[in-house]
This record gives C-alpha cells, sequence and structure tokens, in this order.
C-alpha cells in the first residue's frame, strides 16, 4: 500500500474513535508544548544578554590591570600599578584596526550638590566612552580631548545619579557637584541604560576625564582598565593576542611568567553567561521531555489496545492480500499521526502559553525555530518508536487467528 | 494464468495432513486430504462441524501452511513460497468469502469492496473506484455503493463481501460457509451468484456448507469426516437458484413482499450478464 493511503487509511481510523485519539494526543500536546515554553523561556534569558552585550559593543576589548603581588600574598583584580597612560599610547600606536580606545580609573565615592548627596561610582574615561559603548546623551554634551589634556573639572552623570542629586527627569546642565571636596561642572547627562550584564547599574555613575581623576581624585599614575573598540571587520581575537604580546614585551615579562594584566574581549565575558543560560534552558526543556514521554507512553498503551480491538480487521486486512509490512506500517502511521497532530498543537499551545507569560508575567520568551523543530522531532520520534512495538505486534499476527478471535 | 482451459486442474491437492496443538494434545483436523479441482467447477464441501472442511479451506486459501502433503496452485507448489508470495497470491488469484462477512464497520460497501486494491501497487484512486463499482454492480448492489454495512440487510452484506473478493479478478474463488448466517430465501439468492459467476465467466468455485439443499447448487460436492474424504461425486439433480427463486415467489405469492425486503430482486440481477470485472 503506498504511504499516502496508508496515510488516509490512519486519519480514517483515529477519527473513528475520536475522544480517545483526542486524549491520547492531549500528552503529546501537554509534553510538546512544555518544551517549547521552556525552551522559549531560555532563549528569551539568552536573548536579553545578548541585547545588553550590544549595547556594550561586540567589538570592545577590556584591558584590566591584573592581580598583584608574588609570593604569599596576592592583591586582587586591579591592585598592579603598572597598567600606565603610556601602555594605552602604545597600544593605540602600535597595534591596527582600533577605532577607539579610553584610559579608565575608578573610585566609589560620595558625591554632594547642593543640601543633597549620593555614594557612587566615579569613573575616568575619555572623550570615547559614548562611541564606544554607543551611548547617547540626554542633555549636555561628552567631555572633550581639550578636556582630558587641561584635567577640566567637568563631568558627565547617570540618569540615576542625576535623579538623586537634582530631581527625577530634570535638566542639571551648569550646575556644580563637589566630589572629595572638589567643584566639578555638570555638562552633559547620559540616556538611561539600566543594568549591565553583572547587574551594576550603568545609570548610577559618574563620568570624569581620566587625567582629572587620576591627578585630582586620586593622585595615581596608572590605569584601572583600558577599554579598546575595534574597526568592523578586524578580528579581534587576534587583537586581543596582540595586545597581550605588547603588553607582556613593555612589563618585560619573561616566558612563562604570570601577566600583570588581563586582556579578554567583551564577547568572551558574554559567552560565559551566555553558555550558562543555555546549560539552565536545556536542563529545564529535559525536564519538560519527561512530560513528553509519557505522553509516547500513552500513545504505546493507546496503540496496543487499538490493535487488540482489531485483531479481526489484521485477519481480514493479511486475507484479502496485506503484506505484513502493510500492516506494520499502517499501525506505525496510526501513531506517528497522533504524536504530529499532538506535537503540531503542542507547538501552538506552546506559542500561546511563551506569549501570555511574557505579557502577563514580564518574563521575556522567544519562541526559536530551534526549539519547535526540536520538539517536533521528538514527538516524531516518539510516535516512532513507541507505534513500533504495538504495530510489530500488529504484523506479526497469524491470518487465521487473527480472523478467529473474539 | 493466462491460456487456463476448463479442464486444467487449477488446485490438486495429495495427501494433505494438518495437525495443531491444542494445549498439550495434538487435533488431527486433517488427515491425508488428496482431490484435484478443474477450472471451472462450482465444489460444495460439506460434512459435519469438526470434520476438516473449514481447516482444509484455510490452507486452500493460503492462509494457513499444512503440516504435510503437497498443495499445488495453478502448477505452483504453495509450500515452497514466502510470506511475500504467500500475501501477492491472497490478492491476486484467490477470493475469500466468510460467514460471517467480516466487513469493515463504519466504512461504505464500495470502500469495503475497494481494500484489496489498496494492496495493488500502480492503481490510481479512480481506477480502484471503477473497479470496485463495476464489482459491486456484478452482484446487484449499484445503488448502495454509499451504504455501510450497518445500512445492509445480511445478504446485501455478503453480496459485498462476494464483491470484494471478486474485485481482483481471481482465478479461485473460497467461500467459508457463505449462507451460514442467511435466510433460506436469501442463501439462494446468493448461491444463485454463485451460479452466475461459475457459469458466465468459467470461475472456479470452492465453497462449504453444511446444508445439503444449498450443496445441490453445486456441479460437484466432496464430503469430509474426520478430516478424511468420505466421498466425492458430481452433483445429479442439480438446483438452479434463478428456478428456485421462482418457485419462491409463485408460492409467497405475495407482489409486496419484495419492496419490503428493501433491497433490489436479485431475478433482476441474474437476467442480466457479468461484464468487464
Amino acid at each position: 500500500m503506498s504511504l499516502l493511503m496508508t496515510f488516509v487509511v490512519a486519519i480514517k481510523a483515529l477519527r473513528r474513535n475520536t475522544m480517545r485519539t483526542a486524549l491520547t494526543a492531549l500528552g503529546m500536546i501537554i509534553g510538546v508544548a512544555a518544551v517549547i515554553v521552556m525552551m522559549a523561556l531560555g532563549s528569551g534569558a539568552r536573548a536579553t544578554i545578548e541585547a545588553q552585550i550590544r549595547t556594550i559593543g561586540s567589538n570592545v576589548i577590556l584591558v584590566n590591570a591584573g592581580a598583584g603581588g608574588f609570593g604569599p600574598v596576592r592583591g586582587g583584580q586591579g591592585a598592579t600599578t603598572t597598567l600606565t597612560i603610556e601602555d594605552a599610547e602604545t597600544i593605540r600606536r602600535e597595534i591596527s584596526g582600533i577605532r577607539y580606545l579610553s584610559p579608565g580609573v575608578v573610585t566609589r565615592t560620595q558625591v554632594v550638590a547642593g543640601t543633597g548627596n549620593w555614594n557612587t561610582v566615579v569613573q575616568g574615561t575619555s572623550e570615547a566612552l559614548p562611541a564606544i559603548r554607543s551611548w547617547p546623551l540626554q542633555f549636555g554634551s561628552f567631555f572633550t580631548e581639550d578636556d582630558i589634556r587641561r584635567s577640566a573639572r567637568v563631568a558627565v552623570i547617570g540618569s540615576v545619579v542625576r535623579d538623586q542629586l537634582f530631581g527625577s527627569g530634570t535638566d542639571p546642565i551648569g550646575q556644580v557637584i563637589r566630589i572629595r571636596n572638589q567643584p566639578f561642572r555638570v555638562i552633559g547627562v547620559l540616556a538611561t541604560k539600566g543594568q549591565a550584564m553583572f547587574g551594576q547599574d550603568q545609570d548610577d555613575m559618574v563620568y570624569v576625564p581620566f587625567t582629572t581623576a587620576m591627578k585630582r581624585l586620586l593622585g595615581q599614575d596608572h590605569l584601572r582598565d583600558i577599554t579598546i573598540s575595534t574597526e568592523n571587520g578586524v578580528d579581534t581575537a587576534q587583537t586581543t593576542r596582540a595586545i597581550g604580546a605588547l603588553l607582556r614585551e613593555r612589563h618585560t615579562i619573561p616566558p612563562g611568567g604570570d601577566d600583570d594584566f588581563m586582556v579578554r574581549t567583551q564577547e568572551e565575558i558574554a559567552s560565559i553567561l551566555t553558555s550558562t543560560t543555555t546549560t539552565m534552558t536545556y536542563l529545564l526543556a529535559s525536564i519538560a521531555a519527561v512530560s513528553l514521554l509519557v505522553g509516547g507512553i500513552g500513545i504505546m498503551n493507546i496503540m496496543l489496545v487499538s490493535v487488540t480491538e482489531r485483531t479481526r480487521e489484521i485477519g481480514l486486512r493479511l486475507s484479502v492480500g496485506a503484506r505484513d509490512v502493510d500492516v506494520l506500517l499502517q499501525f506505525l502511521m496510526e501513531a506517528v499521526v497522533l504524536s504530529l497532530a499532538g506535537g503540531a498543537i503542542g507547538i501552538a499551545v506552546g506559542f500561546g502559553a511563551s506569549y501570555l507569560l511574557g505579557r502577563l508575567m514580564s518574563w521575556s520568551s522567544l519562541v526559536t525555530v530551534d526549539a519547535v523543530l526540536l520538539s517536533f522531532g521528538c514527538a516524531a520520534a516518539i510516535g516512532i518508536f513507541f507505534g513500533f512495538y504495538p504495530a510489530r505486534k500488529a504484523a506479526a499476527l497469524d491470518p487465521i487467528d487473527a480472523l478467529r478471535y473474539e | 494464468m493466462a491460456g487456463s482451459s476448463a479442464s486444467d486442474p487449477l488446485v490438486v491437492v495429495d495427501e494433505l495432513t494438518k495437525t495443531y496443538a491444542l494445549g498439550e494434545v495434538a487435533v488431527r483436523a486433517l488427515r491425508g486430504i488428496s482431490l484435484t479441482v478443474t477450472t471451472g467447477e462450482l465444489v460444495a464441501l460439506t460434512g459435519p462441524s469438526g470434520s476438516g472442511k473449514s481447516t482444509f479451506m484455510h490452507l486452500l486459501g493460503c492462509l494457513d501452511r499444512p503440516t504435510g502433503g503437497t498443495y499445488r496452485l495453478g502448477g505452483r507448489d504453495v509450500a515452497r513460497l514466502s510470506k511475500r508470495e504467500l500475501a501477492r497470491i491472497r490478492n491476486r488469484e484467490i477470493g475469500f468469502v466468510f460467514q460471517g462477512f467480516n466487513l469493515l464497520p463504519r466504512t461504505t460497501a464500495l470502500e469495503n469492496v475497494e481494500l484489496p486494491l489498496l494492496y495493488r501497487a500502480g492503481l490510481s484512486g479512480a481506477r480502484r473506484r471503477t473497479m470496485a463499482r463495476e464489482a459491486l454492480e456484478a452482484v446487484g448492489l449499484a445503488d448502495r455503493l454509499g451504504h455501510h454495512p450497518g445500512q445492509l440487510s445480511g445478504g446485501q452484506q455478503q453480496r459485498v463481501a462476494i464483491a470484494r473478493a471478486l474485485v481482483t479478478g481471481p482465478r479461485l474463488l473460497l467461500a467459508d460457509e457463505p449462507t451460514g448466517n442467511l435466510d433460506s430465501r436469501t442463501s439462494i439468492e446468493v448461491m444463485g451468484i454463485f451460479q452466475r459467476l461459475n457459469v458466465e465467466r468459467g470461475l472456479t468455485i470452492v465453497l462449504v456448507t453444511h446444508e445439503h439443499d444449498i450443496a445441490e447448487y453445486a456441479t460437484r460436492v466432496v464430503s469430509f469426516l474426520d478430516g478424511r474424504v468420505r466421498f466425492d461425486r458430481p452433483v445429479g439433480r442439480r438446483r438452479t437458484a434463478a428456478v428456485e427463486l421462482e418457485n419462491l415467489a409463485g408460492e409467497e405469492a405475495d407482489p409486496g413482499d419484495r419492496a419490503t425486503r428493501g433491497h433490489a430482486p436479485i431475478s433482476a440481477t441474474l437476467s442480466r450478464p457479468i461484464t468487464g470485472v
């Protein structure tokens, strides 16, 4: 019998017992929908992270001062004092493909404005920061190269700092804030950006020229980090290696010695987070897949009942010339149609549930093509796997025994 | 097969035995049957229950394999055939009619008759339906194509089953107690169909019956007892269904009767030649 006819016969057989067909398919529907929803939540979380990476810039390389000290006592990240402005200038001069570069220092301190004050992070950075982070300003402008050269006392503040010191949504351009008792003129407010990957609030920051921060606030001549953004199409991994080699040479680190700095691409940092989310997604999906398995067992159960009920029909089909493979395919087709129909409805239900979760609970959910293909494939595989045993049982029947079956 | 004529032996059975294991007891259903059926015969197998006639029919129909002896169908030794080849023979060379009709429920007469054709490659849906319709017309059910078995009388159901056995154009029609579930008038109608197929198409028919008057519609009677042939002889005073039905109609003398039976009178079908199946 042709596959098309087998399909038509299977549909007819399933329609003969609508209620039973519907209940059996329900097992598959729930299983597939659960897998879809779980994967949608996982993909949604990953998409959120990836969107944040885009706001930082995927072609960003971070050079951090390394853990300081050798021997028994070791400092934490950024404790070494060997990363300098000269390092930054050499990198800009000697490494090709660099578009923007921004030396950075950081300190946490109290910021005062009139009667208000607020404990926040003060970052020394260069005029390139808005370009590197693709970060627009809400009010005013960012400081310039000239401000850096003059170590000007100017500050660009994040929206959280503005809200705390000057009131929500106000324009504080021209106002003065005091950082460690020195007056800084506010020349810009950055647009609200939200939380960064590691949870720190990017809007709860004050940015000042790094020269000003080093000389007037910290009194140090080493850097904490250098943020680099490459030209489009540049291989960031290769650039990362080149920067590493250059710094080892400048810091006279012998072959095999520990680096006193760390160079990583933003992508590397992000991929760690992404892979964690992916692991969680698959964990959740495999828990959901258990219900898919249970649905498959339901199909096997019903197919066994169906084979017993239709023993005489099988005998008749054999007596008019059906081969055992025809009978096998007929019952296998029924199981597969059942599981695929359940799978298709399950995908629709999964879509709906993911959408509702996204809307009502404001969880980010994203139904991907992968998830649809995976769960549909699982449904097909389950249909074949759990349909095979009953179908083989039917095909192995002896025509006479089957015809005589009461 | 091409070239077979009325005198060719179609079925040659030699010392056929069949032993079942029923629990620990071996049941010897057939103890050595030898017989030959030539093309064009209408053979009735009779005998009490347990005489082995049904078992023999199943062997003839390639539904079961013998324990010993040989069975040659059209010159081929059936014991040597693979399962696949047996399925092909059941599909192409043998038509089987059962006592209990064995129609698929909630399936139209047309679809029931189409069933054997589904297991034959290379037939379009339109061709299958045409063949099935012609087979149903041949048994006088042209106006019942879309009816389900539940909407048909016993006689009509058996005629659908005969159409299903005919649709593949078999060389051998086997019927296991085809009138066992039917009243006497319907039984005669069904026997009329068999006689007509036998005469007009030269179709070889072997049927099992335990009713003597039904056996008298055949050309030859083979009687079974305890797994052996008791006697094998031609029918002397053969009955003709068309004549019997006319007699019956005369006795009843009730013109309204046929109409209340709900199907076309068989005599009308009998007078029409069978073509093109």
